[in-house]
């Protein structure tokens, strides 16, 4: 068990709260920029997906896990950051340029999609971010003159100022450079005022106004930002994937967005990421399963859904909290070694909440 | 102590065919304890909601330090002065006591949000200082052992003194505490007396309060307004109120529904 004797106010405001997390995340770091090395192209492709979900997973935490709103049209957003970064690369705009348009202009489109959010909640919000979703992807497939329709769209490889990202591992540091950014400025975010003043309107709204946060600008701020997190993940995404058509934002990428989040752990900024790989790493660990299984399940078409619901089900029943949280329980086990109590995180009922005023 | 700090004249609220509040005036002065009573249903946690401006009255004017709170946004109240508490509790669950009462300084943010992302050393000064001023709050109402805890494991009654001291946060000029000994036993009452009493004193804060019991508003109070039905019974010293043969009947009722009810018993 580690005790932190806390003798300044800077302990409390420090990112890194102990020498272990140094050490832990430093090695993290390490690991992260050595992976070309120890890691072949395939690994290192899938590394590099992982880190773009991770990003846009930041946004749709800072949405969902600490303001309490959920978008069910998230995918519209990466869409968004994908296409602007395609049509701008294609004109041969510079990399940073590009994709600060493309955060830029996905965040324009959250501001607006959050109006609703001011004057509905819970699965009415749910309801207008999924049709959003559908105009967004029918746009997509419309606007045939910027988008290439239903055709698609190829995008090239990433450059800027006369150097290009030709290799996998030179795209991978671009993809590891921004995603140490987004998840700086989500940390930073969150203990700042801003932060704070999500995760009160996530917890009661009626007091965080009377406390003086001002519900609409807040509520419209998180849906921008959480958007250009979406874009800046779009962004890498297009010159991931080489090639955009309108159906890769539809709406089963936009519950797959949902799904990591509410795996990883919502409320938590490594839920994004443990989301992330789980949202990757999922379809890998099912092919690999499909040779040990029956054909009549193996092969039956719809195995990756079934599978991908029934484990989303099992979370919200037995771990709310997502992969985030089992690690917490594992790490206490581990720190309280023997004295671990099974009801340590058991919710307590909550006291009656005050009648709603509104 | 004769400065006027809040003015309610000619209150109204009419909920449809209800009249929640009916031509409620008072004022409330710099310095004072200043308590609402009355039975349930009297209309005391709805004046509350009408100075938070939760609700907008039907007729008549609030004024608080020669502003009109009727023209303020709910969001502005906080920042002119007014911090309240809630009947049930309305805590950031799921955050830590530090971190509800550092949302009690959120009037006093000056970051911008860019500054916010990258955490320049301007926003890290801002922290600090606020983080300095939450350790006030928390060592005036002894609540270091529960800094770092979440608010959702917390019992009832220290959520009462967190919800407290998030408000005190603010800073305000007066204090709205929603019967803040309700669910408290009676050691954790005496201390919420000796509390309000040193936000009074020795903050110089004023506080209107809405309670039901009734030796904490004796022994707190300055001047007590007794309401029942949405309407002002009497105002005045505590001693005064408690004595007001209006008062012992809304609580108590008359001799002559004694005798009535000892007829039907008959």
């Amino acid at each position: 068990m580690r005790f932190i004797f806390k003798t300044r106010y800077e302990q409390d405001i420090a990112l890194a709260k102990h020498g272990g997390h140094r050490f832990w995340y430093g090695l993290l770091m390490l690991a992260l920029l050595t992976a070309p090395i120890w890691l072949e192209s395939y690994g290192l492709a899938q590394l590099t997906f992982i880190l773009i979900y991770g990003i846009v997973g930041l946004g749709l935490m800072v949405l969902a896990g600490f303001t309490g709103l959920f978008s069910i049209g998230h995918a519209a957003f990466l869409g968004v950051g994908a296409y602007t970064q395609a049509v701008l690369a294609a004109q041969g705009w510079p990399f940073p340029l590009s994709i600060a348009a493309a955060a830029g202009l996905s965040a324009a489109v959250g501001a607006v999609v959050g109006l609703p959010a001011l004057r509905v909640k819970g699965i009415y919000l749910g309801i207008a971010t999924l049709s959003f979703g559908f105009i967004v992807e029918e746009v997509l497939a419309r606007w045939e003159s910027v988008t290439g329709g239903n055709a698609g769209k190829a995008v090239g490889s990433l450059q800027m100022f006369g150097w290009q990202a030709d290799s996998g591992s030179e795209f991978y540091f671009v993809c590891l450079v921004v995603a140490v950014l987004c998840t700086l400025a989500v940390l930073n975010l969150l203990r700042s005022p801003t932060g704070r003043a999500f995760v009160a309107i996530r917890d009661s709204e009626i007091s965080a106004q009377s406390m003086g946060i001002h519900l609409a600008r807040y509520k419209t701020l998180s849906f921008a930002l959480s958007a250009a997190f979406a874009g800046i993940g779009g962004a890498l995404y297009a010159h991931a994937i080489r090639f955009l058509s309108p159906d890769q934002f539809n709406i089963i990428q936009s519950i797959d967005l949902l799904l990591m989040v509410v795996i990883g752990g919502l409320g938590s900024v490594h839920g994004a990421f443990l989301g992330a790989i789980f949202l990757i790493g999922m379809p890998q660990a099912i092919s690999a399963l499909k040779d040990y299984l029956p054909d009549v399940i193996g092969q039956a078409p719809g195995l990756k859904s079934v599978i991908y619901g029934g484990v989303l089900i099992a979370f919200v029943l037995f771990e709310p909290l997502g992969l985030y949280g089992r690690w917490l329980k594992v790490r206490s086990w581990f720190q309280l070694f023997p004295f671990y109590r099974r009801g340590l995180f058991k919710r307590q009922k909550s006291y009656m909440k005050s009648d709603r005023l509104k | 102590m004769s400065e006027t700090l809040l003015t309610a004249s000619g209150l109204q609220v009419r909920f449809g065919g209800v009249l929640a509040v009916n031509n409620v005036s008072f004022d409330v002065r710099r310095g004072e304890v200043f308590t609402l009573i009355g039975p349930n249903g009297a209309g005391k946690t709805t004046v509350f909601n009408l100075i938070s401006r939760i609700y907008t009255p039907t007729a008549g004017t609030m004024q608080f330090q020669g502003r009109s709170l009727l023209e303020t946004a709910p969001h502005d109240v906080a920042s002119l002065g007014i911090a309240r508490t809630f009947q049930n509790i309305e805590l950031f669950e799921h955050a830590t006591v530090l971190q509800n009462l550092l949302i009690g300084r959120h009037i006093r943010r000056k970051s911008r949000l860019w500054q916010e992302l990258l955490f320049l050393p301007s926003v890290r000064d801002a922290e600090r200082e606020t983080r300095r001023a939450v350790e006030e709050v928390i060592d005036f109402l002894d609540l270091q052992r529960y800094r770092d805890s979440m608010v959702a494991g917390l019992p009832y009654g220290v959520r009462k003194v967190v919800e407290l001291a998030r408000a005190l946060a603010t800073q305000p000029q007066l204090l709205l505490l929603d019967e803040p000994s309700s669910g408290l036993n009676v050691e954790e009452t005496e201390d919420m007396a000796f509390w309000i009493q040193d936000i009074r004193d020795d903050l110089g804060i004023t506080v209107l309060m809405v309670e039901h019991d009734m030796t904490l508003v004796s022994r707190v109070s300055d001047r007590v307004l007794a309401m029942n039905q949405g309407e002002v019974l009497a105002l005045g010293s505590p001693r005064e109120v408690q004595t007001h043969p209006g008062v012992i009947e809304a609580y108590l009722g008359t001799a002559d529904d004694a005798t009535t009810l000892r007829r039907v018993r008959a």
